[in-house]
């Protein structure tokens, strides 16, 4: 009996050794066996995400809150004065409040305005003109670029390292506490990518928790007729690319969507926008040139300048009364969420 | 002892044995099997025959543009050897070469024992792991092969300096990329063996040399002359032309016993 008993302690313990070397050899899904899972929660009523962002990078609270340390964290740019929050503020809904360019290493201004970041897991394409095309490799560009955060991977990579916190929080997020460029790009999707606002007085009302004043009942309508072929409800853009008439900034010389498909019809597209917490992002358009909502619909009501690949919609504007033009912005104010603005799980830990 | 105790000591007995023999397989079936070949294929990197040296050696296009390399690197993709009408593929077959690290010009792949007649890999990066997102090890970011403002891989990369450059330091500049649409670049590759069949023994070593003629970058089809196209950083036509081009770089010069 007690032979038995020994010989079967041997077999447990060979066999769990075995796991376990098995288990580290394939860490990444063993150590997802530790991690706490989490979903991400769509919206009643929103279309299904444009695709699964976290197909091959599963959601978990440990990989979500690395991501939020690395995106408040200075040491991502090589002076360490520019974290990924420096541009994207949450008080601004992770735009850069009252800019119309960013400011990047050495006092350099960025060449576009900083969009905000909710809501992109209905994105396929990110960047104002669809450059980049998985959340996963986005925040390569704004830290190696040399007029923004400036740093090369591999250095960021060190910094991190000989950080005791950075060693504890890989390993409870990925299993181990190697760090490489793959894992700390995908913590910062799962922060990134988990930033869903949907909680604005618009929503409330359509859940029936809310109603609309007069003003804004009447900028809805307006809203419905007038914007809402590119602003498409419930995200608030159809995620395509469009000439709107601005005319090209002679410095910046920037022709949007072309640079990337080298298609001469791109020409002067870039991504239509999102108005969701629209009232706390200016100055807009992809490079901030308009400094608020009242210069926007101008721009829309006499400011339209003709060009091969303007959109069709916009050939003759869209007029609006001095009436209509107050009544739109008063809806325009209720799509900002304020309890996405001050959600303490994004801001800084 | 009751039959009921024995039976379930036995039950267990019998489980644990079971449970190690299946972890033990798991284990065995992540080492070579035991009727494996290994296959070494080597990357020699050329000019006309003469190995190629970064940096200090000048070379002679068609056009008599001189030209020195600083940098060559390419992708070697989804490497298969073709054994009659069956395919082996190399799992994770994503490989860097890279002229200045000497280790990166080799690939080890085990193969089944028998016969082999051709190599077939693709120059480049698959489209799918253009947009899947963060990558490792030979994918990842930080070799310095990935766009960041338009996602995708730089597929092959030359640099050096051409007295006929007109741009600054006399530079010329290949990052040649774009995995989609008219100007994709990506590039088949398929070699027959030199002797036709060769077959592999079981726990044997082979070596098979491929030579890649960099001098087929700058002509047939297409003329890229450095005084014309010195730099060449964004996917587009002349991206696709020089694709073209060094789509004939290879050569399989011999398959040896090592």
């Amino acid at each position: 009996m007690k032979k038995k008993i020994s010989i079967l302690i041997i077999f447990f313990v060979v066999a769990f050794a075995i796991a376990l070397e098995a288990g580290r050899k394939e860490s990444d899904e063993y150590s997802l066996l530790l991690a706490t899972p989490l979903k991400l929660t769509i919206p009643k009523g929103w279309p299904k995400p444009a695709s699964d962002i976290f197909a091959n990078n599963p959601l978990t609270e440990e990989g979500f809150q690395l991501g939020r340390k690395l995106f408040y964290d200075g040491r991502l740019s090589k002076d360490g004065n520019f974290a990924c929050a420096s541009c994207h503020q949450q008080f601004a809904a992770f735009a850069t409040y009252d800019h119309d360019l960013s400011h990047g290493f050495h006092d350099q201004f960025t060449t576009r305005n900083a969009p905000p970041l909710f809501n992109l897991a209905w994105s396929r394409l990110l960047h104002w003109d669809g450059g980049v095309n998985h959340i996963e490799v986005q925040a390569l560009s704004p830290m190696t670029a040399p007029n923004e955060m400036a740093e090369n991977i591999d250095s960021v990579l060190q910094k991190l390292r000989k950080d005791t916190s950075y060693q504890r929080m890989f390993a409870s997020a990925f299993g181990s506490k190697m760090m490489n460029s793959q894992r700390m790009l995908k913590a910062l999707a799962q922060f990134v990518g988990s930033l869903i606002s949907s909680n604005s007085k618009y929503d409330k009302v359509k859940k029936g928790e809310d109603k609309f004043n007069a003003a804004e009942q009447r900028g809805y309508e307006l809203f419905k007729q007038r914007c809402n072929t590119c602003h498409k409800e419930p995200l608030f853009t159809d995620y395509s690319f469009r000439n709107n008439g601005l005319p090209l900034n002679d410095f910046l010389k920037d022709y949007g969507r072309m640079r990337i498909t080298g298609n001469p019809m791109d020409s002067l597209k870039f991504k239509v926008p999102s108005l969701r917490n629209v009232s706390v992002t200016f100055p807009y358009m992809h490079d901030g040139r308009l400094y608020s909502l009242y210069d926007v619909i101008d721009h829309y009501s006499k400011g339209i300048q003709q060009s091969a690949t303007l959109d069709s919609s916009l050939k003759k504007g869209i007029s609006f009364s001095e009436d209509e033009k107050n009544d739109i912005i008063y809806f325009l104010h209720t799509l900002k969420d304020t309890t996405f603005l001050n959600d303490k799980r994004f801001s800084q830990p | 002892m009751t039959m009921k105790r024995k039976f379930l000591e036995n039950y267990f007995l019998w489980f644990a044995f079971l449970l190690l023999s299946i972890l033990s397989s798991f284990q065995q079936s992540k080492t070579a099997a035991a009727n494996d070949s290994f296959v070494k294929i080597i990357f020699v990197n050329n000019i006309r025959g003469n190995k190629v040296i970064l940096n200090d050696s000048t070379y002679t296009n068609s056009f008599a543009e001189k030209y020195t390399i600083t940098k060559l690197r390419y992708y070697i993709t989804n490497v298969s050897l073709k054994n009659g009408h069956a395919n082996v593929k190399e799992k994770k077959s994503y490989h860097l070469i890279d002229e200045s690290k000497i280790s990166s010009r080799v690939i080890n792949f085990s193969v089944p024992a028998g016969d082999y007649n051709s190599i077939q890999f693709l120059l480049g990066v698959d489209s799918l792991h253009n947009v899947s997102g963060a990558q490792t090890d030979d994918l990842d970011p930080t070799k310095d092969m990935f766009w960041t403002w338009n996602s995708g891989y730089v597929m092959a990369k030359m640099e050096g300096h051409s007295p006929d450059s007109k741009m600054v330091n006399n530079k010329y500049e290949f990052h040649v990329g774009g995995f989609s649409g008219p100007y994709n670049v990506l590039k088949e590759i398929h070699l027959e063996f030199p002797g036709k069949v060769i077959h592999f023994e079981v726990g044997k070593r082979y070596k098979i040399f491929i030579s890649a003629d960099i001098n087929t970058w700058w002509q047939n089809p297409h003329d890229i002359r450095i005084a014309e196209h010195a730099t060449i950083t964004t996917p587009g036509e002349n991206a696709k032309n020089i694709s073209d081009n060094y789509a004939n770089m290879f050569h399989l010069e011999k398959v040896i016993p090592e």
